[in-house]
Protein backbone atom coordinates (compact mmCIF):
# COMPACT_ATOMS: atom_id res chain seq x y z
CA UNK A 1 0.00 0.00 0.00
CA UNK A 2 1.10 3.61 -0.77
CA UNK A 3 2.00 5.78 1.95
CA UNK A 4 0.86 8.85 1.93
CA UNK A 5 2.15 10.13 5.11
CA UNK A 6 4.88 9.19 8.33
CA UNK A 7 6.09 10.18 11.57
CA UNK A 8 8.85 8.91 14.00
CA UNK A 9 9.70 9.14 16.86
CA UNK A 10 12.37 7.55 19.17
CA UNK A 11 11.81 7.43 22.91
CA UNK A 12 13.50 6.28 26.22
CA UNK A 13 11.52 3.75 28.06
CA UNK A 14 10.98 5.68 31.12
CA UNK A 15 7.40 4.83 32.31
CA UNK A 16 6.20 8.68 32.08
CA UNK A 17 6.50 8.48 28.20
CA UNK A 18 3.66 6.33 28.58
CA UNK A 19 1.33 8.97 28.26
CA UNK A 20 3.30 11.22 25.36
CA UNK A 21 3.74 8.39 23.29
CA UNK A 22 -0.03 7.53 22.67
CA UNK A 23 -1.31 11.51 22.62
CA UNK A 24 1.46 11.64 20.33
CA UNK A 25 0.67 8.94 17.83
CA UNK A 26 -3.04 9.95 18.38
CA UNK A 27 -2.06 13.65 17.28
CA UNK A 28 -0.32 12.43 14.51
CA UNK A 29 -3.28 10.43 13.22
CA UNK A 30 -5.85 13.52 13.66
CA UNK A 31 -5.16 14.43 10.19
CA UNK A 32 -8.18 11.11 8.92
CA UNK A 33 -10.44 12.75 11.32
CA UNK A 34 -11.22 9.57 13.54
CA UNK A 35 -13.85 8.94 16.12
CA UNK A 36 -13.83 9.21 19.58
CA UNK A 37 -13.70 5.83 19.54
CA UNK A 38 -11.31 4.75 17.06
CA UNK A 39 -8.84 8.00 18.77
CA UNK A 40 -9.09 6.29 21.88
CA UNK A 41 -8.66 2.08 20.68
CA UNK A 42 -5.29 3.56 18.89
CA UNK A 43 -4.48 5.01 22.25
CA UNK A 44 -4.85 2.04 24.64
CA UNK A 45 -3.33 -0.07 22.16
CA UNK A 46 -0.31 2.02 21.53
CA UNK A 47 -0.27 2.54 25.61
CA UNK A 48 -0.19 -1.21 25.77
CA UNK A 49 2.74 -1.71 22.99
CA UNK A 50 4.95 0.71 24.69
CA UNK A 51 4.39 -0.52 28.32
CA UNK A 52 5.50 -3.69 27.21
CA UNK A 53 8.92 -1.97 25.84
CA UNK A 54 9.19 -0.53 29.22
CA UNK A 55 8.03 -3.13 31.85
CA UNK A 56 9.52 -5.89 29.31
CA UNK A 57 12.09 -5.33 27.41
CA UNK A 58 13.98 -2.98 29.03
CA UNK A 59 13.11 -4.88 32.37
CA UNK A 60 16.45 -3.94 33.82
CA UNK A 61 17.78 -0.84 32.10
CA UNK A 62 16.38 2.04 30.11
CA UNK A 63 16.72 1.41 26.19
CA UNK A 64 15.76 3.05 23.13
CA UNK A 65 11.81 2.90 21.79
CA UNK A 66 11.12 3.31 18.18
CA UNK A 67 7.75 4.88 16.70
CA UNK A 68 6.75 4.93 13.16
CA UNK A 69 2.96 5.68 12.36
CA UNK A 70 2.32 5.75 8.93
CA UNK A 71 -1.19 7.22 6.63
CA UNK A 72 -1.69 4.44 3.99
CA UNK A 73 -3.95 4.82 1.41
CA UNK A 74 -7.97 3.96 1.90
CA UNK A 75 -7.47 5.70 5.25
CA UNK A 76 -4.75 2.50 7.14
CA UNK A 77 -2.99 3.21 9.50
CA UNK A 78 -0.23 1.60 10.60
CA UNK A 79 1.76 1.32 13.71
CA UNK A 80 5.10 0.28 14.44
CA UNK A 81 6.58 0.11 17.85
CA UNK A 82 10.55 -1.37 18.20
CA UNK A 83 12.71 -2.19 20.74
CA UNK A 84 16.06 -3.83 21.29
CA UNK A 85 15.64 -5.53 24.28
CA UNK A 86 15.28 -8.80 25.57
CA UNK A 87 12.79 -10.35 23.17
CA UNK A 88 10.21 -13.06 23.54
CA UNK A 89 11.55 -16.82 23.16
CA UNK A 90 7.65 -18.05 22.57
CA UNK A 91 5.43 -15.70 20.76
CA UNK A 92 2.36 -17.43 20.46
CA UNK A 93 2.73 -18.18 24.00
CA UNK A 94 3.27 -14.37 24.97
CA UNK A 95 0.34 -13.43 23.03
CA UNK A 96 -2.19 -15.94 24.66
CA UNK A 97 -5.11 -14.26 26.48
CA UNK A 98 -4.23 -13.85 30.43
CA UNK A 99 -0.31 -15.09 29.96
CA UNK A 100 1.74 -12.79 31.71
CA UNK A 101 5.84 -13.40 32.93
CA UNK A 102 5.56 -11.25 35.67
CA UNK A 103 3.69 -11.78 38.13
CA UNK A 104 2.89 -9.68 40.59
CA UNK A 105 -0.10 -7.29 39.35
CA UNK A 106 -0.08 -7.71 35.29
CA UNK A 107 -3.52 -8.92 34.11
CA UNK A 108 -1.65 -10.50 30.92
CA UNK A 109 -3.79 -8.90 28.79
CA UNK A 110 -1.54 -6.35 26.26
CA UNK A 111 -1.47 -8.47 23.64
CA UNK A 112 -5.25 -8.95 24.14
CA UNK A 113 -6.27 -5.53 23.87
CA UNK A 114 -4.07 -4.84 20.79
CA UNK A 115 -5.78 -7.54 18.99
CA UNK A 116 -8.85 -6.59 19.59
CA UNK A 117 -8.55 -3.10 19.44
CA UNK A 118 -6.57 -2.67 16.23
CA UNK A 119 -7.57 -4.53 13.05
CA UNK A 120 -3.97 -6.38 12.38
CA UNK A 121 -1.51 -6.85 15.13
CA UNK A 122 1.79 -8.45 14.01
CA UNK A 123 4.01 -9.44 16.30
CA UNK A 124 8.25 -9.91 15.23
CA UNK A 125 10.85 -10.85 18.33
CA UNK A 126 14.00 -12.68 18.51
CA UNK A 127 15.75 -13.23 21.88
CA UNK A 128 18.70 -11.15 22.94
CA UNK A 129 17.97 -9.02 19.91
CA UNK A 130 14.54 -7.21 20.37
CA UNK A 131 10.54 -7.28 19.45
CA UNK A 132 8.98 -5.45 16.49
CA UNK A 133 4.77 -4.90 17.04
CA UNK A 134 3.36 -3.98 14.20
CA UNK A 135 -0.52 -2.89 13.99
CA UNK A 136 -2.54 -1.71 11.53
CA UNK A 137 -6.73 0.04 11.41
CA UNK A 138 -8.64 1.86 8.98
CA UNK A 139 -9.54 4.69 10.09
CA UNK A 140 -14.05 5.09 8.72
CA UNK A 141 -14.60 8.02 6.12
CA UNK A 142 -17.04 9.68 7.72
CA UNK A 143 -19.55 11.48 4.47
CA UNK A 144 -19.42 15.15 5.96
CA UNK A 145 -15.64 14.83 6.82
CA UNK A 146 -12.59 15.01 4.96
CA UNK A 147 -12.10 12.08 2.97
CA UNK B 1 -3.44 11.71 39.80
CA UNK B 2 -4.98 11.12 42.74
CA UNK B 3 -6.81 8.94 45.25
CA UNK B 4 -9.89 10.33 47.71
CA UNK B 5 -11.29 8.55 49.77
CA UNK B 6 -14.99 8.57 51.75
CA UNK B 7 -15.83 6.09 54.21
CA UNK B 8 -19.51 5.74 55.04
CA UNK B 9 -19.88 2.68 57.55
CA UNK B 10 -18.73 -0.57 56.01
CA UNK B 11 -18.64 0.98 52.26
CA UNK B 12 -15.33 2.93 51.30
CA UNK B 13 -15.88 4.71 47.88
CA UNK B 14 -11.78 5.41 46.26
CA UNK B 15 -12.67 8.07 43.69
CA UNK B 16 -9.36 8.19 41.55
CA UNK B 17 -8.49 10.39 38.73
CA UNK B 18 -6.07 11.32 36.52
CA UNK B 19 -4.47 8.53 33.98
CA UNK B 20 -4.49 5.13 35.05
CA UNK B 21 -1.31 3.52 33.35
CA UNK B 22 1.55 1.30 34.13
CA UNK B 23 3.16 4.61 35.32
CA UNK B 24 0.40 5.84 37.61
CA UNK B 25 -0.61 2.63 39.12
CA UNK B 26 1.81 1.73 41.72
CA UNK B 27 1.10 4.85 43.37
CA UNK B 28 -2.78 4.10 42.88
CA UNK B 29 -2.36 0.92 44.33
CA UNK B 30 -0.25 1.85 47.44
CA UNK B 31 -2.87 4.38 48.18
CA UNK B 32 -6.04 2.11 47.92
CA UNK B 33 -4.38 -0.73 50.26
CA UNK B 34 -3.41 2.08 52.61
CA UNK B 35 -6.92 2.85 52.45
CA UNK B 36 -8.77 -0.38 52.78
CA UNK B 37 -6.29 -1.60 55.75
CA UNK B 38 -6.91 1.59 57.33
CA UNK B 39 -10.56 1.49 57.34
CA UNK B 40 -11.42 -2.65 56.41
CA UNK B 41 -14.62 -1.67 54.41
CA UNK B 42 -16.78 -4.77 53.32
CA UNK B 43 -17.36 -2.76 50.13
CA UNK B 44 -14.84 -1.20 47.88
CA UNK B 45 -16.50 1.02 45.33
CA UNK B 46 -13.97 2.30 42.98
CA UNK B 47 -15.13 5.29 41.36
CA UNK B 48 -14.16 5.90 37.96
CA UNK B 49 -15.62 9.06 37.04
CA UNK B 50 -12.39 11.38 36.78
CA UNK B 51 -10.01 8.57 34.92
CA UNK B 52 -9.53 9.63 31.07
CA UNK B 53 -7.69 6.84 30.26
CA UNK B 54 -6.91 3.31 31.51
CA UNK B 55 -5.36 -0.05 29.97
CA UNK B 56 -4.22 -3.27 31.26
CA UNK B 57 -2.12 -2.01 34.07
CA UNK B 58 -5.37 -0.53 35.68
CA UNK B 59 -7.04 -3.86 34.86
CA UNK B 60 -3.94 -5.90 36.82
CA UNK B 61 -4.39 -2.70 39.53
CA UNK B 62 -8.69 -3.52 39.53
CA UNK B 63 -7.58 -7.55 40.14
CA UNK B 64 -5.08 -6.90 42.22
CA UNK B 65 -7.78 -4.97 44.94
CA UNK B 66 -10.34 -7.65 44.37
CA UNK B 67 -7.71 -10.67 45.94
CA UNK B 68 -6.66 -8.44 48.72
CA UNK B 69 -10.73 -7.50 49.18
CA UNK B 70 -11.65 -11.12 48.59
CA UNK B 71 -8.97 -12.32 51.33
CA UNK B 72 -10.69 -10.54 53.58
CA UNK B 73 -14.61 -11.09 52.41
CA UNK B 74 -15.21 -8.09 51.11
CA UNK B 75 -16.44 -6.86 48.06
CA UNK B 76 -15.77 -4.52 44.92
CA UNK B 77 -17.47 -2.72 42.89
CA UNK B 78 -16.72 0.21 39.83
CA UNK B 79 -18.37 2.89 39.03
CA UNK B 80 -18.69 5.42 36.31
CA UNK B 81 -15.88 4.06 34.20
CA UNK B 82 -16.19 6.54 30.62
CA UNK B 83 -16.75 4.36 27.17
CA UNK B 84 -13.22 3.65 26.63
CA UNK B 85 -12.34 2.15 30.08
CA UNK B 86 -15.68 0.20 30.04
CA UNK B 87 -14.42 -1.29 26.62
CA UNK B 88 -11.25 -2.35 28.17
CA UNK B 89 -13.18 -4.28 31.15
CA UNK B 90 -15.45 -5.99 29.03
CA UNK B 91 -12.59 -7.28 26.90
CA UNK B 92 -11.36 -8.14 30.72
CA UNK B 93 -14.30 -9.45 32.03
CA UNK B 94 -13.89 -7.29 35.09
CA UNK B 95 -17.99 -7.87 35.28
CA UNK B 96 -17.14 -10.98 36.76
CA UNK B 97 -15.24 -9.88 39.81
CA UNK B 98 -16.93 -6.59 40.38
CA UNK B 99 -20.55 -5.13 39.61
CA UNK B 100 -20.11 -2.85 37.46
CA UNK B 101 -22.14 0.14 37.19
CA UNK B 102 -21.88 2.73 34.34
CA UNK B 103 -24.05 5.35 36.12
CA UNK B 104 -23.18 6.57 39.45
CA UNK B 105 -23.72 4.41 42.70
CA UNK B 106 -27.52 3.28 43.93
CA UNK B 107 -28.19 5.33 46.79
CA UNK B 108 -29.43 1.95 49.04
CA UNK B 109 -25.93 0.89 48.33
CA UNK B 110 -24.42 3.48 50.20
CA UNK B 111 -26.80 4.41 53.12
N1 LIG C 1 8.41 -5.91 23.94
C1 LIG C 1 8.53 -7.05 24.63
N2 LIG C 1 9.73 -7.56 24.95
C2 LIG C 1 9.86 -8.71 25.65
N3 LIG C 1 8.81 -9.44 26.11
C3 LIG C 1 7.57 -8.98 25.82
C4 LIG C 1 7.36 -7.77 25.08
N4 LIG C 1 6.03 -7.60 24.94
C5 LIG C 1 5.44 -8.63 25.57
N5 LIG C 1 6.35 -9.47 26.09
C6 LIG C 1 6.07 -10.75 26.78
O1 LIG C 1 4.74 -11.14 26.46
C7 LIG C 1 3.98 -11.33 27.65
C8 LIG C 1 2.53 -10.94 27.38
O2 LIG C 1 2.41 -9.55 27.13
P1 LIG C 1 1.04 -8.82 27.47
O3 LIG C 1 1.18 -7.37 27.22
O4 LIG C 1 -0.08 -9.52 26.77
O5 LIG C 1 0.84 -9.11 29.04
P2 LIG C 1 1.65 -8.44 30.27
O6 LIG C 1 2.43 -7.27 29.80
O7 LIG C 1 2.41 -9.50 30.96
O8 LIG C 1 0.45 -7.95 31.20
P3 LIG C 1 -0.45 -6.62 30.97
O9 LIG C 1 -0.14 -6.08 29.61
O10 LIG C 1 -1.87 -7.11 31.06
O11 LIG C 1 -0.08 -5.70 32.08
C9 LIG C 1 4.66 -10.50 28.70
O12 LIG C 1 4.40 -10.99 30.00
C10 LIG C 1 6.13 -10.66 28.30
O13 LIG C 1 6.65 -11.88 28.77
MG1 LIG D 1 1.59 -5.76 28.64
Amino acid sequence: MKQLNKFTMTLLSRSSNESFSRVAVTAFIAQLDPTLEEINDIKTAVSEAVTNCIVHAYKNEIGKIYISVRILECNVVEIKIRDKGCGIADVEKAMTPLYSSEGGERAGLGFTVMQSFMDSLRVSSREGKGTTVTMKKRISVRLNGNA
Amino acid sequence: MSVKTEVNGDVMIAYLSGELDHHSAKQIREEIDAAIEANMPTLLVLDFKDITFMDSSGIGLVMGRYKVLSQNGAELSITNPSPQIYKVMQLAGLGRLAKIEKGGLKNETVK
